[in-house]
């Protein structure tokens, strides 16, 4: 099968159905054994166990930024190809990223109060996670309350590029402004700045949520090509009444 | 048993929102697939079709 024949939503359904219990099954697998280095990895020598917030709250961070990403790529694929399956891979994105980013947000809460004293401070990178959530909650209500997807795509596809703009604010926000959060760990020149011991189980707890990302996405992709056909049913159903 | 040392609440709280939350979002996505599979197989049951499948064509 060709690349441009997953383009074809009957194909790519086909391609899902053979698919998604193979991607289900890694993620289960790579999550137990995530979790079990997890439980293995030393305490912190600052943190303490509260490191242990860290196994979830970055990779949820980063998938709640590449959310975003799956659909500024999505909405090139709706403005320049107008191909309905971008339409479709970006709403079914949107609630996924938005339970990451959620994720990300009361993890940082819970991890700060031990670590800096409160839940919350409106220092840049938080601040920036936060609209990225908002930016989500904003996208999920165009895609939800318009009836006809060929009018919310165009439109969806303009706030995704729009919301783009917050990504790379967020990613230098720690850089850029003085901020109570720590500056990058992981993703920086130089190589990372965290001990093997404990980089090793994050770095598979975020292949874990990264796989999990892409099988919800896929299974959300299927459901919303079905509902699309539901659609076009009822409506040849009420041309014809 | 794994200790947790003093603030064992916001670490246990940090995982059950987690697993929570994707129940939730894996409960939501597994409930509308079982829906439009239902919908869609009532629709088919009464000889509705899509346009694309008069013509031959395979569009969603």
């Amino acid at each position: 099968m060709a690349v441009i024949d997953l383009a074809n939503p009957t194909r790519f359904l086909s391609l899902v159905d053979r698919v998604l219990p193979w991607l289900a099954a890694a993620t289960a697998l790579v999550f137990a054994y995530g979790l079990y280095r997890v439980m293995g990895a030393p305490d912190d020598y600052q943190q303490g166990a509260t490191v242990k917030i860290m196994f979830l709250h970055v990779p949820a961070a980063w998938l709640g930024m590449m959310g975003w990403g799956v659909m500024t790529l999505a909405a090139l694929g709706t403005l320049v190809w107008r191909h309905p399956l971008a339409d479709v891979a970006g709403k079914a994105a949107a609630p996924i990223g938005a339970a990451f980013t959620f994720i990300c947000l009361i993890t940082g809460s819970l991890w700060g109060r031990p670590m800096w004293g409160t839940y919350w401070v409106w220092d840049a990178r938080l601040t920036s996670v936060l609209v990225l959530f908002l930016l989500y909650l904003g996208m999920l209500a165009l895609y939800w309350t318009a009836e006809d997807p060929n009018r919310s795509a165009r439109a969806a596809a303009i706030l995704a590029l729009v919301g783009a703009i917050n990504i790379p604010i967020i990613k230098f926000s720690v850089e850029w402004w003085n901020t109570l959060h720590q500056p990058a760990s992981v993703m920086r020149l130089g190589g990372a700045a965290i001990d093997n011991s404990i980089l090793v189980p994050l770095l598979i707890m975020a292949l874990a949520f990264t796989l999990l990302f892409f099988t919800l996405h896929f299974a959300a992709m299927r459901n919303e090509i079905l509902r699309r056909r539901v659609r076009s049913m009822r409506m040849t159903q009420a041309r014809s009444a | 048993m794994m200790s947790l040392g003093p603030h064992a609440d916001f670490i246990v709280a940090s995982y059950a929102v987690t697993a929570l939350v994707v129940v939730a979002l894996i409960g939501w996505i597994a409930t509308d697939y079982k829906a439009q599979r239902r919908v869609l197989a009532d629709l088919e049951q009464r000889g509705v079709t899509r346009r694309s499948q008069r013509s031959g064509g395979d569009a969603a």
